[in-house]
């Protein structure tokens, strides 16, 4: 086993674009750390230069202490798992999981009992003999994830390996690899630009954009106090509302003349100045009555979800999204006060999108 | 969808019906021609049911020849089989490695290569015969069997059929091998050419038929009779002098000239469907 480190690694593609800015990040040896953010925010590019299927125009790639910028993809104790699985059509599962390991000139025996192994884990053993067309989405990529497996590799790179499969069984099989990951304890990097997916299997959660790292933590501390404007809005579904603000003074912000409390904020704000401020719709308690710290908010529509409700509004001239228990606000509400917690309460500023929380 | 008008439908199988007659005719002609003897043929009046001289044409064909051609068709079919599969192998290695260099190798000028290659395309055999035979000539390949082959086997429309193959089997099926350890070679061989085999199967059987029915280049390579090909066999057959023309031996030919062809996309075209139903990129 082993971690990976990236030292400032670069990749500018011909035409001068560049596609990843000087990312530095280090993946602990047996952490799950997964790449988020929306498309063409270069976390694939960082992942395939890991997996050496890219050069790397800048700055380092380490697996455990060995620098891998010049070795081939075979050669550096890396497995992948394909967002289309790219199984080999014409050679059986078997074939599948042992090819890798026959260019490497194992042993029989030893390949057969890998390959077995892994089939036991994942439990494919009963079509070891079939051909992947022969076998369900779900099935292939748990085959491509045995092929991964049978490598016993230092590190597993995974590029958005659920994208192909229906809503049910992406969650059964995200639950999977997370066990299966604990299970083996290998080092693994995800791409996805799922963040659910990225929430429940990180360990490290790097949420990227135009390059460039926004920010790494744990998913809960990335959720609780993201430190960008765009981590905000992110992370977190439906995403965090953001409205246009102004500082009334320490602890104190206005939106749309009606002003809450604060308790993150940093010191020293000029009082008068914009700001910008953050509210989950799931932080926000509708109904109850004005209070020290509560906004009111016009709502336009109600949107159903089941176990919970979706109020559509605005506050203060600015989109508005709550999200409250089914049955805990009349559907029909056309008024609500919004009761704000001042702990839930994030500030960013409006320049910089950077988060303006106690230092 | 309903239709239910039986005039259209009785049209169409009657168009349908004189189309294949109208191809199929002549054939028939020919293969009743191969089993009478000459008088009966000579006569004009050739029934269009079978004679009683079939086994002796075909004896006499394949292994005496006739009186122009003197040297036995069984012989001529040898010769064009190695030519025609000569063709057909040398084309599609040919096409194979010269699809997978431009699709999977970045070099200098890999563009203008691909381009040279889909230029010659424009320039049928016959527009470069002359330099092509001096060239052949000059090497002392006349009257060889690599004569009569290397100069047909560079295939435009091969290479082309392959690169537009390779083009659709996805990225991730290369990155996938080299990350498995296989390297150029091994990802040729165990993935590409494995994956290819339906594209293989159908370019064999258009460039076995292009080499089986080669006439003007083996005419003007070949000059001893042992070389000859069928095809040109044929056509010998058919005298234009003051002789007369075995009829039924060169019906017999051509009936014996079909059969190859015929029997490799019978064979091929079983092996070609397989191929596509069972196959997935």
């Amino acid at each position: 086993m082993a971690g990976v480190t990236l030292d400032t690694v670069r990749k500018i593609y011909a035409g001068n674009v560049e596609a990843v800015k000087g990312v530095s990040l280090g993946i602990e040896d047996g952490s799950f750390c997964v790449l988020v953010g929306p498309s063409g925010c270069g976390k694939s590019t960082l992942l395939r230069m890991i997996a050496g299927l890219e050069t790397i125009s800048g700055g380092e790639i380490k697996i455990g202490d060995r620098v891998v910028n010049k070795v081939e993809p075979a050669d550096r104790d890396i497995a992948m798992v394909f967002q289309n699985y790219a199984l080999y059509p014409h050679m059986s599962v078997y074939d599948n999981m042992a090819y890798g390991l026959k260019n490497r000139k194992t042993p029989k025996d030893e390949i057969e009992k890998r390959v077995k192994e892994a089939a036991r884990i994942l439990a494919i053993e009963s079509f070891l003999e079939r051909k992947p067309r022969q076998l369900s989405g779900g099935q292939r990529q748990r085959v491509a994830m045995g092929r991964a497996i049978v490598r016993k590799p230092q590190v597993f790179l995974f590029d958005e390996p659920l994208s192909n499969l229906d809503a049910k069984l992406r969650v059964q099989m995200r639950v999977e690899i997370k066990r299966l990951q604990k299970a083996l304890g290998v080092t693994s990097i995800y791409v996805t630009h799922d963040q659910v997916e990225a929430m429940t299997l990180s360990d490290k959660l790097v949420v990227m954009s135009g390059g460039q790292i926004e920010q790494v933590g744990s998913p809960a501390e990335v959720y609780r106090r993201p430190e960008t404007r765009f981590v905000a809005t992110f992370i977190g579904s439906p995403p965090m509302n953001i409205l246009p603000g102004k500082v009334e003074g320490p602890g104190r912000v206005s939106v749309g003349g009606q002003t809450i409390a604060v308790t993150d904020m940093r010191e020293g704000l000029t009082p008068g100045s914009a700001i910008e401020v953050g509210l989950r719709p799931e932080d926000v308690q509708a109904g109850g009555s004005a209070g020290a710290s509560s906004l009111s908010m016009d709502v336009d529509f109600v949107e159903e979800l089941g176990a919970t409700q979706l109020f559509h509004g605005k506050v203060g001239g600015t989109e508005f999204v709550v999200q409250a228990s089914t049955g805990q606000i009349p559907a029909d509400s056309r008024k609500l006060t919004l009761s704000i917690d001042p702990a839930n309460v994030h500030l960013f500023d409006p320049q910089t999108t950077k988060r303006l929380g106690r230092v | 969808m309903v239709e239910n008008r039986p005039f259209a439908q009785f049209m169409a199988y009657l168009t349908l019906a004189i189309g294949v007659l109208v191809v199929a005719f002549p054939v028939y002609l020919a293969i009743m021609a191969s089993t009478f003897d000459a008088a009966t043929i000579i006569n004009g009046n050739m029934p269009l049911i079978p004679g009683d001289q079939a086994v002796e044409n075909y004896t006499r064909t394949l292994f005496y020849g006739g009186k122009q051609a003197r040297e036995p068709v069984a012989m001529m079919m040898v010769n064009s089989m190695i030519m025609a599969l000569g063709i057909a192998f040398g084309k599609i290695l040919i096409s194979i490695l010269s699809a997978y260099a431009i699709v999977y190798f970045k070099f200098p000028f890999r563009k203008t290569a691909f381009w040279v290659i889909f230029i010659t395309l424009m320039l049928p055999v016959e527009v470069r015969i002359y330099p092509t035979y001096k060239i052949v000539a000059d090497l002392g390949l006349l009257d060889t069997y690599t004569g009569l082959i290397l100069p047909l086997i560079a295939s435009a429309t091969g290479t082309l059929l392959f690169r537009q193959f390779f083009m659709t089997i996805p990225d991730e099926l290369l990155e996938a091998s080299k990350i498995d350890g296989a390297g150029a070679f091994r990802f040729f061989k165990d993935t590409l050419l494995p994956l290819s085999i339906t594209t293989i199967a159908a370019l064999f059987v258009i460039q076995f038929i292009y080499g089986w029915n080669q006439y003007l280049w083996p005419l003007l390579i070949t000059t001893q009779s042992s070389m000859q090909t069928i095809v040109i066999g044929i056509k010998k057959m058919i005298t234009t002098t003051d002789a007369l023309t075995e009829w039924q031996i060169a019906m017999t030919t051509a009936v014996l000239a079909m059969v190859p062809p015929v029997l490799v996309v019978i064979f091929m075209q079983r092996l070609f469907v397989k191929g596509l139903v069972e196959t997935e990129k």
